[in-house]
């Protein structure tokens, strides 16, 4: 019977453990120093919003773990001994692993701006992140967010739902305009704006000022206008939280570098999720993909080839979902920001501005790239077999109502999509 | 628009608290006209004795006036007892009756105006609360502080209001004459659709019923204005609980007709094969006869077709009236189900043994109206079965913890652990139907607002995450677990029945896993 240790018990950890679970006897050690238990680090902002409390976030309950003999360690690994196999804890004591995967996630980025460590000025990932939050934000009427992403306008949404009033610097031209194309960022900035956010484009962040008691004051931004407050969220995305692993021998470089059975170059650990950065390429996706549907993946992956089977990391074609706002935004296959040069496009809102989807395909050969769609839920499956499948864009037009998942009742609009596809692109194919 | 939401607040809170106060507001005094009218001649010699000295006293709450007349009906009574004059025991409803025609003062005298004050301006208060919220929120899932509220989340409101109501039905079963001065009160309705009738207890029980049916709908319809499966819904409940349940039976008594909740049904209508209830409606003409052939149709044939097809939802969040109460006066509240385990265990046990106590008692009810006994298996019937089951489940179950635990336990009480004909229809829902929740290929991130806001304490996100079809018995179909995921991954749909239990799957990877 091996000991296998997994470090970190975020979607990839828990994933990992509950699969090799699944096909051997082995002993399993789930250390995390975050929490006792998983919980879904996504619905963070659903217990400061008063949606659910944190109990609510936990998938399994807390018998589970001894139930499927999933040991869970609560302390916090210093540093990782890969000659001896050891694990060097917080606490000064050390365990002993056979098998180690690390999934230890990520941390926010801080760019070295003055004043980025006062109290009252956090990112938002963890769940210390959220009792901070709590904390900074008791009783406080003003707060910037700093940088045009999920968490930043999940951020403001959260300090909204307090009564706390909003400055939202980005960046760019418009919201999240570094992964959406212009159409959808500017759907978005809209709906932004909708909600009294007080949302400045093309602005950057300066400086942060303290006031006498160590705490911010009020922010400087990039056109060197001063905004006071009493809070600032940095939300200008994350980085692998790999730093305990540094002289180990485990070879970093943003993330841990693994080859893609999971396997980093020392033999018996392997890495998952946020943390991990892959030493080969995927066509169309970056070697560092910080999502919870990746980090779920990896945990099946590397299960099996824990448990004898030796299985690649193999993600099928992308999907991601995110919600702003009201706004729910799905996405499948391949839409940038920017239209690539053999591609072409076809893009849809309805008249209230609250609906969109975008397809992209291939000029050349007709063949279907991908879809962002606002408003209107659509199917994971179709869209998961037609890219499989490499469909043209005219059968995905015409197919469209099928791929419909919105309730009952709902207004539907495929008929118009139709129509306007076909008034826009005459297609041969 | 802030201060129209204040205004209404106030005046919601007014009316109610006048509406409390109307508790202790009248005087109470028999005298020997009224006893004479309206105890039977057959009774007045034995209870003139002890009715004579409360005669002409002046009682100032309907508690000891009550109390007062209940002893001395008692006294009599454990005379006869104990002479073992079996035959005279008083068994008729004195205390009620003679509480209510000896109830003089306000309530009495301006129970039109009080009417309007209190129903009128509540539910307008309640409205200016209510509909501005429109115009302050955009449209969409706003559940923003629900765990840090006193209402929402058990805390001094949710203790209040659920006291309140555990007081009000055990009153309402068991002690009617205490609240006389509020069945006085809705008398005008009563005789505008009946100039026959005489408000009682369950008339006064199903005008709050619908009021807060309809009031709370509202409210509903507004808080969930951008699904337009949840305000079709609504208006469906609030317009059976109105129509159906309310105004209907009152009409056709008017008309001389079996008073008749056409969507009301056995085995949750428990006295349908009552010899009583059959009795009268085989009596009473056509309109009676098919009144019967309806409410066994209805289970016989509706529950499996409909369910078959809509999945038991049908019934349950678009026509029941527990149901009809539980989506709109009871969705504060939803969040407080137990989703653990355990709770679904006992959930099993509890729902499916009251359905099989439902099923007996019946049984022997209809063996007993056959056969014209009055035992079934050695049991005697009344005592052991059908009286025990009316206290027991009927009222205790069904109204106290039913209604009065929706702060405590979340508002689907009843329908999750007691009531059999939701267990009749889960079981169709389960093993014969359409219908199912479909989780969204490999979306879901396990965040839990469906778990949470499943009123049922279905574990919707252990389903989910997994990427398999939800399908239990228990599901109403409410879509609120829908309504609440941020990431559109669960839809109410009607599909073939192949492969609706199919093995779960989480797309998104080339790993076969699970």
């Amino acid at each position: 019977m091996r000991h296998i240790v997994i470090i970190g018990n975020g979607i990839a950890g828990i994933t990992a453990a509950r699969h090799i679970r699944k096909s051997s006897d082995d002993k399993i050690t789930v250390v995390s120093s975050e929490t006792e238990h998983f919980f879904s680090r996504t619905a963070l902002m659903y217990v400061y919003m008063g949606h659910m409390k944190y109990e609510h976030t936990k998938p399994y309950e807390d018998w589970f773990w001894k139930k499927n003999k999933i040991d869970l360690l609560n302390a916090h690994v210093e540093s990782v001994d890969p000659s001896q196999k050891k694990l060097l804890l917080s606490k000064g004591d050390a365990i002993s692993y056979d098998v180690l995967i690390v999934a230890t996630g990520s941390k926010s980025n801080k760019f070295g701006w003055p004043g980025q460590n006062l109290k009252g000025v956090q990112g938002l990932y963890s769940y210390q992140d959220l009792v901070e939050m709590e904390a900074c934000t008791k009783g406080i009427k003003k707060a910037v967010v700093v940088g045009g992403g999920l968490i930043g306008v999940e951020m403001a949404e959260m300090l909204l739902s307090r009564g706390i009033e909003v400055t939202f610097l980005v960046r760019e031209r418009s919201f999240w305009n570094n992964i959406l194309p212009s159409q959808e960022a500017d759907l978005i900035t809209r709906h932004v704006r909708a909600h009294h956010v007080d949302l400045k484009l093309e602005t950057e962040l300066k400086e942060i000022l303290p006031d006498d008691n160590g705490r911010v004051k009020a922010v400087v931004t990039s056109s060197g206008e001063t905004i006071p407050c009493q809070f600032v969220g940095l939300t200008v995305g994350v980085s692998p939280n790999v730093e305990f692993l540094t002289g180990s021998g485990i070879e970093i470089k943003r993330g841990v570098l693994v080859n893609e059975f999971l396997e980093t170059n020392v033999s018996d650990v392997y890495a998952i999720g946020d943390c991990v950065e892959r030493n080969y390429e995927l066509p169309g996706r970056r070697n560092i993909e910080q999502v919870w549907y990746t980090g779920r993946m990896m945990g099946e992956a590397v299960a099996q080839t824990i448990s004898g089977k030796k299985t690649k990391y193999q993600p099928g074609p992308w999907f991601n979902s995110a919600k702003f706002f009201d706004i729910e935004y799905q996405t499948y296959g391949q839409v940038g920001n920017a239209l690539g040069s053999s591609d072409d496009e076809f893009y849809w809102e309805h008249a209230e501005g609250q609906k969109a989807m975008h397809f992209v395909w291939n000029k050349d050969t007709m063949k279907f790239l991908g879809i962002n769609t606002f408003g209107i839920r659509l199917r994971h499956e179709c869209f998961d077999r037609w890219l499989r499948e490499g469909r043209d864009i005219k059968y995905v037009i015409d197919h469209l109502p099928e791929a419909n998942f919105d309730p009952e009742f709902f207004d539907r609009h495929e008929k118009e999509i139709q129509k306007s596809f076909s008034s826009t692109n005459i297609i041969t194919a | 628009m802030r201060l129209i939401r204040i205004i209404g607040l106030a005046l919601f809170l007014a009316s109610f608290a006048l509406f409390l106060s109307l508790f202790f507001a009248s005087e109470f005094t028999l005298t020997k006209e009224i006893f004479s009218d309206n105890v039977k001649p057959e009774h007045q010699e034995s209870l003139l004795p002890v009715m004579e000295s409360l005669s002409g006293k002046k009682f100032d709450t309907s508690v000891s006036f009550s109390n007062a007349l209940s002893d001395a009906v008692e006294s009599v009574n454990n005379e006869f007892r104990q002479q073992q004059q079996w035959d005279k025991v008083i068994y008729d409803d004195y205390v009620g009756t003679l509480t209510k025609i000896s109830l003089t003062g306000i309530v009495r005298d301006q129970a039109p105006l009080l009417m309007i004050l209190i129903f009128g301006v509540g539910a307008l208060g309640a409205f200016m609360f209510i509909i501005p919220k429109s115009s302050l929120e955009l449209p969409g899932i706003k559940n923003n502080g629900i765990f840090f509220h006193a209402l929402n989340n058990r805390g001094w409101i949710g203790v209040l209001i659920g006291t309140l109501l555990i007081v009000f039905y055990i009153f309402l079963y068991f002690y009617d004459a205490y609240i006389v001065n509020w069945i006085v009160l809705v008398e005008p309705l009563k005789k505008w659709i009946d100039p026959n009738g005489s408000s009682s207890q369950w008339f006064l029980y199903g005008f709050l019923y619908t009021f807060a049916v309809v009031v709370m709908g509202v409210r509903m319809i507004i808080k969930y204005r951008h699904s337009r499966y949840q305000i079709f819904r609504t208006i469906s409940v609030m317009f059976f609980q109105l129509a159906l349940a309310f105004l209907l039976p009152e009409i056709l008594v008017r008309l001389n007709q079996p008073y008749f909740d056409f969507k009301n049904m056995w085995p949750l209508d428990y006295d349908f094969f009552d010899a009583w209830h059959i009795s009268m409606l085989t009596t009473a003409g056509g309109l009676g006869i098919f009144m019967f052939a309806w409410g066994i149709t209805l289970f016989v044939i509706g529950v499996p077709v409909f369910v078959y097809f809509f999945g038991k939802r049908w019934y349950c969040s678009w026509v029941c009236g527990c149901g009809g109460l539980a989506e709109t006066a009871g969705d504060p509240f939803r969040q407080l189900s137990d989703k653990s385990l355990k709770a679904w265990k006992v959930e099993r046990w509890l729902i499916h043994g009251v359905l099989v106590f439902a099923v007996i008692m019946t049984a022997a009810v209809i063996y007993n109206f056959i056969t014209g006994t009055s035992s079934f298996l050695g049991l005697d019937t009344y005592n052991h079965l059908r009286k025990p089951y009316g206290f027991f489940i009927g009222a205790i179950f069904s109204g106290v913890v039913g209604t009065g635990f929706y702060p405590f336990m979340g508002n689907r009480v009843w329908c999750r652990f007691g009531c059999p004909l939701a267990a009749y229809l889960g079981f169709v829902q389960r093993f014969k139907s359409r219908f199912r929740i479909t989780t969204n290929g490999g979306q879901c991130i396990s965040c839990g607002n469906c778990s949470t806001y499943c009123e049922m304490g279905i574990d919707v996100r252990w389903y989910a995450q997994r990427g398999q079809n939800i399908i239990r018995s228990s599901c109403v179909g409410c879509g609120v677990c829908s309504s609440v995921c941020p990431r559109g991954v669960l839809n109410l749909e009607m599909k073939d029945e192949k492969g609706r239990f199919g093995q779960p799957v989480l797309l998104g990877n080339n790993v076969e896993s699970n």
